[in-house]
């Protein structure tokens, strides 16, 4: 096994008006990460890490966001979590 | 007097906020002693040294729990009553789809039920604050699912069968007490076992599986109050998957000896709930009149390439993917099809009605499952359809066996032959014990003594105990089945029997003028739109 | 897919599912009553409890109280997991105000030292107590019998939570956001003598299993002497010396406890008027902890209000046999 984990982490997320910037700003962040769409639904998949930047969400939105309002669309996740102020990231350890 | 100005407070950030508000909340106790207060911590084997190395991820606060979850809320509802302000039970594909809900409030929403009783004893048994306080949260939100099912699928019971007595079928029909038992037998394990089983085995490696491709399938049926449920219950499973992995995370790094007990538990409840998911199959592929992915699909992506990861991060502590997890992998093909033939044999004694999959579901099935659906089941399928058309239907009147363990009836395939039924047995205190695979077999010889008291439905008519009050067994006339199923809350050709006969699908046919099975037309003649 | 219905013409089959037409006849059920009634699995368990072999997951026999129907235990506010969260966020809201102004201002940070070590003594140090009240909600939710009563006893273990950290944030006010004003309070809690009274009843209610007794030993019986005693009493008190905002950090906890005891009341009440047995032992029950109970806030009352403690301690054992009197029981001394 690999000493950084490529395998896949991802977040799925209701697909609403809350979600449209928030969908930009990840996908922004993560060159890697790949978009899939299905209905009512996205899931981003990203190999090893994937990380949701406040400051990203906040450009798009026009005020500010706290990382935990996250909560509030996200389907599933898959990947260890880090919660900061700043980001919310996941990723395996090793 | 002392009035000297303080620095001014420092600011803090999340963790660190979480973290004082939190701290030391909890203290050991010395009026009482320590294992009296948490008495079940120590029977299992497992060793804590250090409950304050528990790291919450998501450091919620209650106030910060009461805002988010009270927006939710407000969303949630918002969706509920606008959906029955504008009737929209009847803006589903086709009744088809009603069927799923059925089996969604009589199977799921009192097992949420009966995981936030576990989680209420988790609340109070663990003695570590952070992991208490994730419990409480996770008890609170299990709660929270069972209620907003039941809201939701509310408007549908007053229009349609199969709804009305769900927490009496619940406690008493026949396949329901697959998902009964599989909750029961988790919250009568240990708190260590209980937490694994949920939290980590079904919560983090399974639910995906339900509704993630589920829920988006209720949205493409046009369902909208259920996607909103589905996916709102679906925005707290983030955060109880997150506790699955830390909870195992945890006891892997308190105590070497944990490695073989956590390992245990994840091979025995991987092969218990991945059993109870198999209804989910059966509901993805057949149940949904306009389908999102198959579940060899959903199988693949969520539990193979998924799993595969968390495994590969978990093989630093010596964990390795669960016990005939490859068996699984050979069943994706079979077993969706295998249990909606056990469905449609037993139609009479169900509390939704199957039907037989149309010719256009039967070339989606070939082209989805290219090695086992025209081979396997393609046939008897057509064999059914042409014996309906002759007016002489299939139908199963035997009382199957169920595997003692997950209570199914012996409708599994032997995982290298898939023409041959698969049967275990052992034998245990000079009694005979029958099970449907080798997981559920192995589940049974490592605790014979608590698996033997299980309620198995078909033993219990035998037995004479599946009896409403002041029914005569020896009453000239009596019909043991018919009896059993009074018993266990069916009405027989009311809340199940064939779709096409049903008073679903004419009442469907009648209120919306659009075929109760948008594959095979109407049922009704255009008169009885009218009645 | 829009279909024409003309759905006014469509008349529902039934109003409502069967187990709340059979209680309150077939029309259409309120939120709370479908989110409550009846819910508790009850028959067919499959397992013995590995952790108590003797009962079953869920068992009537975990409690000396005998009902007919443990849905008589209804919870008069009617709250459900959705009207439960949205009232809170509510009260949250206002309180993250009033906290936000304290702040601002540096209100409790600015005290005089006496004053803010007297705050953490009496009240900081109660975030350990409402922990343990959590911890016995807890287990009157894990081992109650019936949706009604342990929704209810759930959703007031979150808010024992709730007020615990109000509680650890008032701390904070007056640290500066260190944390040493809640270390302090919890060795004043584990070894101030005057807190060992409080901390060892405490202590007696984690190994009280009865989980009827528990409800009444902490939500009747020490809540309805502390938060009297301590958010009413020593607050007014206080208020004397420092100033109204005081109140504020009392106002959520005095909130709650007038909304909770409401609940309270009310399943005192009814599981009162099922049965001579059941009003015997409650009679019983409150005695034997309202004598605990009381020896142990003498005690504190004595150090945190000196020579005002007695009369405090009176008015607040007044009310509180005022209170068991109206609810139908013997007034409850030994």
């Amino acid at each position: 096994m690999n000493a950084t984990s490529s395998q896949p982490v991802f977040i799925a997320l209701q697909t609403n008006n809350d979600t449209l910037s928030l969908i930009e700003a990840i996908l922004f962040d993560n060159p890697q990460a790949t978009l899939e769409e299905y209905p009512a639904m996205v899931r981003i998949v990203a190999p090893g890490r994937l990380v949701v930047r406040r400051e990203s969400v906040e450009e798009r939105i026009g005020r500010s966001f706290d990382l935990r309002e996250i909560q509030l669309n996200t389907i599933s996740i898959a990947g260890e979590v880090d919660e900061t102020e700043d980001e919310f990231t996941l990723c395996w350890k090793l | 007097m002392s009035n000297e100005n303080q620095t001014p407070a420092k600011k803090l950030t999340l963790k660190e906020n979480y973290a004082l508000m939190t701290r030391d909340l909890g203290w050991e106790t010395s009026y009482q002693p320590m294992d009296e207060v948490f008495r079940y911590l120590k029977f299992e084997g497992i060793k804590i040294h250090d409950w304050e190395k528990w790291e919450d991820p998501f450091r919620l606060t209650m106030d910060a729990y009461w805002k988010y979850q009270g927006e939710k809320e407000r969303k949630l509802y918002a969706i509920m009553d606008a959906f029955q302000q504008n009737n929209g039970q009847f803006n589903v594909t086709d009744v088809r789809y009603i069927q799923a809900l059925k089996v969604f409030i009589q199977g799921f929403s009192l097992i949420e039920y009966t995981s936030h009783r576990g989680f209420n004893i988790m609340s109070r048994e663990l003695a570590g604050v952070g992991p208490r306080i994730a419990a409480e949260m996770q008890a609170l939100d299990e709660l929270r699912h069972t209620q907003t099912q039941i809201h939701t699928l509310s408007q549908y019971n007053r229009y349609f069968a199969g709804m009305e007595e769900f927490p009496y079928m619940f406690d008493r029909t026949w396949y329901l007490s697959i998902p009964k038992s599989f909750f029961e037998d988790a919250v009568t394990g240990g708190p260590f076992e209980f937490i694994v089983a949920i939290s980590f085995a079904l919560e983090y490696l399974l639910t995906n599986l339900v509704f993630m491709p589920w829920m988006s399938g209720a949205a493409y049926n046009g369902d909208m109050a259920t996607v909103t449920f589905g996916f709102s219950a679906q925005s707290d499973e983030a955060r109880h998957m997150t506790l699955g992995l830390e909870i195992v995370k945890f006891l892997l790094e308190q105590d070497p000896a944990n490695v073989p007990l956590v390992q245990k538990w994840i091979d025995k409840w991987f092969w218990r709930g991945y059993r109870v998911l198999a209804l989910v199959s059966a509901m993805m592929d057949y149940m949904l009149p306009k389908r999102v992915m198959p579940w060899c699909e959903a199988f693949e992506i969520y539990f193979e390439q998924n799993g595969g990861a968390l495994f590969a991060d978990l093989a630093r502590y010596g964990i390795r993917m669960p016990k005939h997890y490859e068996v699984a992998i050979k069943e994706k093909g079979r077993i969706s099809h295998e249990l909606w033939s056990i469905f449609y044999q037993y139609r009479d004694a169900a509390g939704f009605h199957p039907w037989l999959p149309s010719e256009e579901e039967m070339d989606w099935f070939s082209e989805k499952y290219p090695d086992t659906f025209d081979k396997l089941y393609r046939p008897r399928y057509e064999y059914w359809r042409q014996l309906e058309k002759e007016g002489r239907p299939f139908i199963n009147s035997n009382l199957p066996q169920l595997c003692q363990i997950c209570q199914w009836p012996m409708l599994f395939s032997e995982p290298d032959d898939p023409t041959q039924t698969c049967y275990r047995e052992t034998e245990y205190k000079e009694e005979k014990f029958h099970f449907c695979s080798d997981g559920c077999k192995d589940i049974f010889c490592d605790e014979p003594e608590k698996y033997v008291n299980a309620w198995l439905p078909v033993h219990q008519i035998y037995q004479g105990n599946c009896l409403l009050e002041g029914v005569d067994p020896t009453a000239p006339g009596f019909n043991p089945l018919a009896e059993a199923l009074k018993y266990m809350g069916i009405k027989p050709g009311i809340d199940g029997g064939s779709l096409s006969a049903s008073a679903d699908a004419h009442n469907w046919e009648a209120w919306t003028g659009r075929p109760h099975n948008s594959h095979e037309g109407m049922v009704t003649e255009p008169a009885a739109k009218a009645a | 897919m829009h279909v024409e219905i003309k759905t006014n013409s469509v008349k529902p089959l039934r109003l409502t599912f069967g187990h709340l037409a059979r209680r309150f006849g077939d029309k259409q059920a309120t939120r709370y009553q479908e989110a409550t009634y009846d819910l508790q699995p009850s028959v067919n368990f499959h397992y013995k409890p590995l952790w108590d072999p003797e009962f079953d997951m869920y068992d009537r026999r975990r409690t000396a109280i005998v009902m007919k129907d443990w849905y008589a235990l209804k919870d008069p506010r009617q709250y459900y997991y959705g009207s439960y969260t949205i009232a809170r966020a509510k009260w949250q809201e206002a309180q993250e105000r009033q906290i936000e102004f304290l702040e601002k201002r540096g209100l409790l940070l600015n005290l005089p030292v006496e004053t803010r070590e007297a705050i953490t003594f009496s009240l900081v140090t109660l975030r350990h107590y409402e922990w343990g009240a959590n911890t016995n909600n807890a287990h009157m939710s894990a081992y109650g019998w019936g949706a009604a009563i342990t929704q209810a006893t759930m959703m007031n273990c979150m808010d024992r939570l709730g007020i615990a950290q109000h509680l650890s944030k008032i701390g904070l006010l007056i640290d500066g956001n260190t944390g040493k004003s809640l270390v302090t309070a919890k060795r004043f809690w584990m070894d101030a003598p005057e807190w060992q009274g409080m901390r060892r009843e405490m202590e007696n209610m984690f190994v009280t299993r009865d989980w009827f007794e528990l409800f009444v030993a902490q939500n009747l019986v020490a809540d309805g002497l502390v938060y009297p005693l301590f958010y009413q009493q020593l607050d007014s008190q206080m208020a004397a010396l420092d100033g109204s905002f005081l109140s504020l950090i009392a106002d959520f906890p005095l909130r709650w406890y007038d909304e909770c005891g409401k609940w309270v009341d009310s399943v005192i009440k009814v599981a009162a008027a099922e049965s001579e047995e059941n009003q015997k032992l409650l009679s019983a029950w409150i005695a034997k902890w309202r004598a605990v109970h009381a020896a142990a806030l003498t005690t504190i009352a004595a150090r945190v209000m000196g020579e005002h403690a007695g009369q405090a301690v009176a008015n607040v054992l007044d009310v509180f046999d005022a209170r068991i009197k109206k609810l139908g029981l013997a007034r409850g001394s030994l």
